[in-house]
């Protein structure tokens, strides 16, 4: 930790990279009452979430958005799950860094996510930082900000809070539910827990448990954050402080996993950020350093530290199969649900195995089920990139299945 | 052979224009509405068809990328996988039909595929070239050279086709494996199919490749 926190703090002191920011009041505690766009809803006043770990959340707010218009009978939605680090905001301008919308290449008119022809919504997940409930928002038993007081939540728990916007919105039947990443296995939550309210699933560059791997990848990003100084236990808000240092080292880490290493060496390679030579020193002389400092930097100003504790704690804690007696296949006995499995040949943090094992336990069911492998060099975030092949496989499906369902399928076939 | 219903209704598309004969054949036996399983199902062309004009429910498994890939993207359940180590995931009785067309000489372990189609289906259906197909004989008897043809088109090298038969042999190893032979046609090279007798004989030597309707 030390030397690393060591080089960011000497880029907070301004003698370095351009990419890096130097602003002081980064170190506030940031836009809590800034009202974002889109949709907040209130859930369990009535019917509390009832959490895995045995807490129930009453009275708790999710914020979600909606692209497209939902038709008379309402079977045109589409949910959209995002990742460990997105947001509701899938196809409009950030509302806080103003960059497109993480899937915008997928969700609008005449896209793959056809906001002409379907519905779709997408909600911030339970634990996340962008207005649905989590250790940034106030706990209303208490008035203040939950911080390490919020329960610790599962990828089921988050689908569960989703089903209960769903039921908000008076949608009985989705017609599909999509997401790559963390989105996927949530993808897979909503398979097992509500089959009859899913019509088709697709889940993109997922697993359906978390290696050893992937939970070495997230330990080392969650002891970053709490060696922050400024984390303070968790309780930074209350000390009008931020650990973006911390949270940044954990994006920075996190960001590697996301592309491969012939994406990174064909981008950067050995190449010099900005100068001729070495300075025989510890400033971000390559571009990657710099790259990765940027990312880091970035990413601070739109996400919160706590969350990412809990979001990637959900994500280590995944494992479908268990609640099924170890075996997967049980997760999805009788499912009527038409799955697409979607994975990337470059993908090492959730390789196209871990789809095989999903897509072998969905035939052992005999499961309607397609699965495609995407050549591409983008590791990870490909399901985030412009992909050709993806983009097609993934209309064609969701075009089958609409047909299907009896909604139109594209240019009104 | 009886014309397909769909030629009757005069309702030919390109989709069954562009169908290999042998696929035709297959098409024809399936019933309507059953639960088929393609395995090495290509670009997805007999999966469409029996969709389009069968009403079947339909699932694929192709071993090519570009194929699993057409077929999906055409609306069709396909997965990427490998017939010789994905058969033994599904259930048994899964489907009514299990598809092999003229990928059995290709496989690592052909009879345990078969075990695995008769296991997991009704019916099986399987379509192969012919080897003892006369041109076959002449060419390698006369040739001296591992023989080509429009079928098996590869050099010895490079082929696929690495578990070639006979109608002969293949009749033996339905018998050995105890599944019984519902129906069985041949095709000569001009396309045209007979069902093939109990001596085999002319079938055997006449028929370019063959069709088979096995049942447990």
């Amino acid at each position: 930790m030390g030397p690393f926190m060591g080089f960011l703090g000497r880029d907070r002191a301004g003698t370095m990279t351009a990419t890096t920011s130097s602003d002081p009041s980064r170190n506030e505690p940031s836009r809590v009452s800034r009202p974002l766009p889109g949709h907040q809803v209130r859930l369990g006043r009535e019917r509390p979430l009832r959490l895995d770990c045995g807490v129930e959340l009453v009275d708790f707010t999710v914020a979600y958005q909606t692209y497209g218009r939902l038709n008379a009978d309402r079977s045109n939605a589409i949910l959209v799950c995002h990742a460990l680090t997105g947001d509701q905001f899938v196809a409009e301008p950030h509302p806080v860094t103003g960059k497109d919308g993480w899937w915008h290449m997928m969700v609008g008119p005449g896209k793959v996510l056809d906001t002409e022809r379907y519905f779709i919504i997408c909600a911030n997940i339970l634990g996340g930082c962008m207005g649905t409930a989590g250790p940034k928002e106030i706990n209303p038993a208490t008035g203040k900000p939950w911080g390490l007081s919020f329960p610790v939540i599962s990828i089921a728990d988050m689908v569960r809070a989703q089903a209960m916007l769903v039921d908000h919105l008076g949608i009985d039947n989705l017609f599909a539910v999509t997401g790559g990443s963390m989105g996927g296995m949530q993808v897979l939550e909503w398979a097992a827990l509500y089959p009859k309210r899913v019509f088709a699933a697709v889940p993109i560059a997922a697993a359906a448990h978390h290696t050893a791997q992937n939970i070495a990848f997230h330990e080392v990003g969650r002891q970053a954050i709490m060696a922050d100084p400024d984390w303070h236990g968790g309780d930074y808000a209350a000390r009008g402080a931020r650990p973006h240092r911390g949270l940044a080292v954990a994006r920075m880490a996190a960001h590697i996993t996301y592309l491969s290493e012939k994406a990174l060496q064909e981008k950067f390679g050995r190449k010099l950020q900005n100068r001729a030579a070495v300075t025989w020193g510890f400033d971000a002389d390559f571009q990657i350093e710099s790259y990765l400092r940027h990312q880091g930097s970035t990413f601070v100003d739109r996400f919160d530290a706590n969350s990412y504790l809990y979001i990637t704690r959900a994500m280590d804690y995944f494992d479908l199969a268990e609640r099924y007696g170890g075996v997967l296949a049980n997760a999805f006995r009788g499912t009527a649900t038409r799955f697409c499995l979607i994975s990337f040949t470059s993908d090492w943090l959730y390789p196209t195995e871990e789809s095989r094992k999903i897509v072998h336990a969905l035939n052992a069911v005999a499961a309607n089920v397609s699965f495609a492998e995407i050549v591409s060099d983008n590791g990870h975030d490909s399901f985030l990139l412009d992909e050709p092949e993806f983009h097609r496989v993934f209309e064609g499906f969701l075009d089958g299945a609409a047909e299907h369902r009896g909604l139109p399928r594209k240019n009104g076939r | 052979m009886t014309a397909p219903s769909h030629e009757r209704a005069g309702a030919q598309t390109n989709i069954s224009r562009a169908m290999r004969i042998d696929l035709q054949l297959i098409a024809d036996m399936i019933e309507p509405r059953a639960r088929v399983l393609d395995v090495g199902c290509g670009d997805g062309a007999l999966l469409e068809y029996l969709a389009t004009f069968k009403q079947v429910d339909g699932r694929g498994i192709e071993l090519s990328m570009s194929g699993v890939n057409a077929c999906i993207s055409r609306g069709l359940s396909v997965i990427q996988g490998d017939a010789d180590t994905d058969l033994k995931d599904y259930p048994d009785d899964a489907f009514d039909f299990v598809i092999l067309s003229n990928t059995l000489q290709a496989m690592v372990a052909p009879r345990d595929v078969l075990g695995h189609m008769m296991r997991i289906g009704r019916h099986a259906i399987v379509s192969f070239p012919n080897f003892a197909y006369w041109r076959i004989r002449l060419d390698f008897l006369f040739g001296g050279r591992m023989p080509k043809s429009d079928l098996m088109p590869h050099e010895w090298y490079d082929t696929p086709n690495i578990h070639l038969c006979s109608i002969k042999d293949f009749v033996a190893l339905c018998g050995e494996m105890g599944f019984r032979v519902e129906r069985s046609l041949s095709l000569d090279s001009s396309g045209r199919a007979r069902g093939i007798g109990a001596g085999f004989f002319t079938a055997n030597l006449f028929g370019e490749q063959a069709v088979f309707l096995l049942t447990k």
